[in-house]
């Protein structure tokens, strides 16, 4: 009876859940995939840090990802002098924006940023990098399937070839690229990969560390309860 | 060496009330033996009071409350965040702990709250201890809403941007008043600032004025307890209550084990989801405030969304005044109303143990209403959520402005002598 009336109560609650919803294709987990995470850094130091800037980011903080200051120095650093730069551009955000009709973001952050209650960033990111197909009404000559009328044109276009629009918001490929579509979806995956591994580098330490903190409270509620249990002894 | 201790203490006693304050407060001040679950959670608020004190000091040696642009185009503020998060060792760690310990503020000062409401606590003697209590929720309000701009996100910006115009909506005064507050035409550099000053320094020594004497007042007239009865009517020949236990070592000893407890539900949380599903640090806020572009949707965080819905659900305009004024009308009514409490109950007994029928239902309207409109909160406003949202409402004011009446036409039960088991 009780639940019945409960289950009443938040009734109303089911009526109201419904709104918009975006399609999102889940992205690959790359997490601590190391030869992932580096291929993911070197396509984005090579195609997105030209137009985007990661200005939270320093160069030798990838050193998380198993390579050395060297290997940094002579393989990815394109747009900064020392390894402890930061990973700014030198293009100007004023004339960005007046080039592309909104200055590109900066991604340090952006596979938290863009995470919502219809996926995590990187399924966002993931499925973004996938979605650009020809579209001669814009001004890049490209649009995007979950982001309409974007300004950033399709970079990757020469890797994943064109796609076009059909029935039903279908994308299909009219102009392959150099990659397969398998081989696209899989760079894309390392990229957004990275893009996650960049947005919180310190993710996978957190959990280690929270592993050993819930141990170490585990351990310390057990002495606790104990004390407890001696002084409470006298209580009736 | 002991004799030389004894000599030291006593030097001070003399001169300070330290053993006198130390009895008076935890060996010697006697609680109800028949504390239950719901009563860690004052113990518990006054350990995140600490924890956000001690983060929030170690966190304004690297943030930096500046809205002008650094030279990738990012707001100096929102920089500052991200260097703490990835550049100051353990800065990561400082700031979840500080986002984290926002929402665990008002999740434990809203189960002490509703505590207080299920056990009589606010009834006589304990009125002064209930106002100082909702002064110190108003206060905590105020400190999350300034706290909240700092990072200089999007959501940030844009829910400052959307309290302060509600002052705006005040007949008359309203336009300057808001102009005065944010103390720029748009939300600005001033307005982060004299935020940062407000989150830092003048609400938290309200707050702490504010709890100590919450503490003082409490220890006046002592704890109530789970049946709403005094146990300073039952005394034995020495005047100690018989239904009471020094607080010092019994509720020390078992607040550590709430305490640890409650550590390690922040721990999974803070280590393993520290935004909660976009909760507690809310995805929006990772991008940088922009004044020129606003958000689809702009909610607050989530201890803010009854109250919003509150705003949200007037819609009439009444007395030719903007409907928007007596939706702020409504939201500030919504928490002011707590305040009258203590003379709004009128029913015989103080505990919900003892009380009727009438009063229990009233109490399970009043818990489901304010979680639907909590809920609605963060939703986007529709036709269909607006009318729930004001009905919602209604019940809420209902439960308070009713209360007079069923509370005394409730059917209670007689309350026992002494305190029973748990």
């Amino acid at each position: 009876m009780r639940k019945l009336i409960f289950a009443l109560l938040f009734a109303p609650l089911l009526a109201l859940a419904s709104g918009t919803e975006l399609r999102l294709d889940k992205a690959p987990d790359k997490t601590g995939d190391m030869a992932a995470l580096q291929n993911g850094a070197k396509v984005f130091v090579n195609y997105c840090l030209n137009c985007h800037s990661a200005s939270y980011m320093r160069y030798n903080r990838l050193r998380d990802l198993g390579l050395s200051e060297n290997q940094i120095r002579e393989n990815l650093l394109f747009t900064a002098d020392k390894v402890g730069d930061l990973m700014k551009i030198s293009m100007q955000r004023a004339e960005a924006k007046v080039w592309f009709g909104a200055a590109p973001p900066d991604l340090t952050i952006i596979a938290r940023a863009r995470a919502s209650e219809f996926g995590s960033g990187s399924d966002w990111l993931y499925t973004y990098l996938r979605g650009f197909y020809r579209d001669d009404t814009r001004p890049t000559g490209w649009n995007n399937l979950i982001f309409e009328n974007v300004g950033m044109p399709h970079v990757l276009w020469e890797l994943q070839g064109q796609q076009v629009m059909g029935e039903g918001h279908h994308l299909s490929i009219a102009k392959p690229g150099t990659l397969k579509p398998a081989e696209y979806d899989s760079l894309v995956a390392d990229l957004v990969g990275y893009l996650q591994y960049m947005g919180e580098p310190i993710a996978q330490t957190r959990r280690q560390l929270g592993v050993i903190v819930l141990i170490a409270l585990a351990v310390l509620f057990v002495f606790a309860y104990a004390l407890k249990r001696e002084y409470w002894k006298d209580v009736h | 060496m002991k004799a030389q201790m004894t000599a030291l203490l006593g030097w001070v006693d003399e001169r300070f009330p330290l053993t006198s304050t130390w009895k008076a407060h935890l060996a010697e001040y006697y609680a109800p033996k028949n504390f239950n679950f719901w009563y860690f959670f004052g113990s518990l608020a006054l350990v995140v009071l600490v924890l956000q004190i001690v983060t929030g000091i170690l966190l304004t040696m690297h943030y930096k409350p500046d809205a002008s642009l650094n030279a990738s185009g990012v707001p100096v503020a929102f920089a500052s965040v991200e260097y703490i998060m990835r550049d100051v060792p353990w800065g990561w760690l400082i700031r979840y702990m500080h986002s984290t310990g926002a929402s665990a503020f008002f999740l434990v000062v809203y189960l002490h709250m509703f505590r207080g409401l299920l056990y009589g606590s606010h009834r006589k003697p304990r009125e002064l201890i209930w106002l100082f209590g909702m002064f110190i929720f108003l206060a905590l309000m105020a400190e999350a809403f300034f706290g909240y701009l700092l990072p200089w996100g999007q959501m940030s910006y844009w829910g400052a941007q959307v309290i302060v115009n509600l002052f705006s909506a005040i007949p008359l005064i309203g336009p300057d008043l808001s102009l005065w507050l944010r103390g720029d035409f748009v939300v600005g550099d001033a307005t982060l600032n004299r935020f940062f000053a407000f989150h830092v320094v003048a609400v938290p020594l309200v707050l702490l004025g504010l709890v100590a004497a919450h503490i003082v007042a409490l220890h006046e007239v002592g704890s109530n307890n789970p049946d709403g009865i005094e146990i300073k009517k039952k005394k034995d020949a020495n005047g100690i209550p018989l239904d009471g236990i020094p607080f010092h070592p019994y509720y020390t000893v078992k607040d550590i084990v709430g305490t640890v407890v409650f550590l390690a539900v922040f721990s999974v949380i803070m280590f393993f989801m520290p935004e909660f599903g976009g909760y507690f640090l809310e995805y929006n806020n990772f991008f940088p405030a922009d004044p020129l572009v606003t958000p689809a949707h702009i909610a607050p965080v989530w201890y803010f969304t009854p109250y919003y819905s509150m705003l949200r659900s007037v819609t009439v305009n009444f007395f030719w005044i903007d409907a928007k004024f007596w939706g702020v009308v409504a939201m500030g009514g919504g928490v002011v109303i707590l305040l009258f409490l203590p003379w709004l109950d009128r029913s015989p007994v103080k505990s919900i143990r003892y009380k009727g029928p009438l009063f229990k239902g009233a109490v399970a309207i009043f818990v489901v209403s304010f979680l639907i409109l909590g809920y609605l909160g963060m939703l986007a406003p529709t036709p269909m959520r607006v009318l729930v949202a004001q009905i919602c409402t209604l019940l809420y004011f209902g439960f308070f402005l009713l209360m007079p009446i069923y509370s005394q036409l409730d059917k209670c039960k007689p309350e026992p002598e002494r305190v029973t088991g748990k």
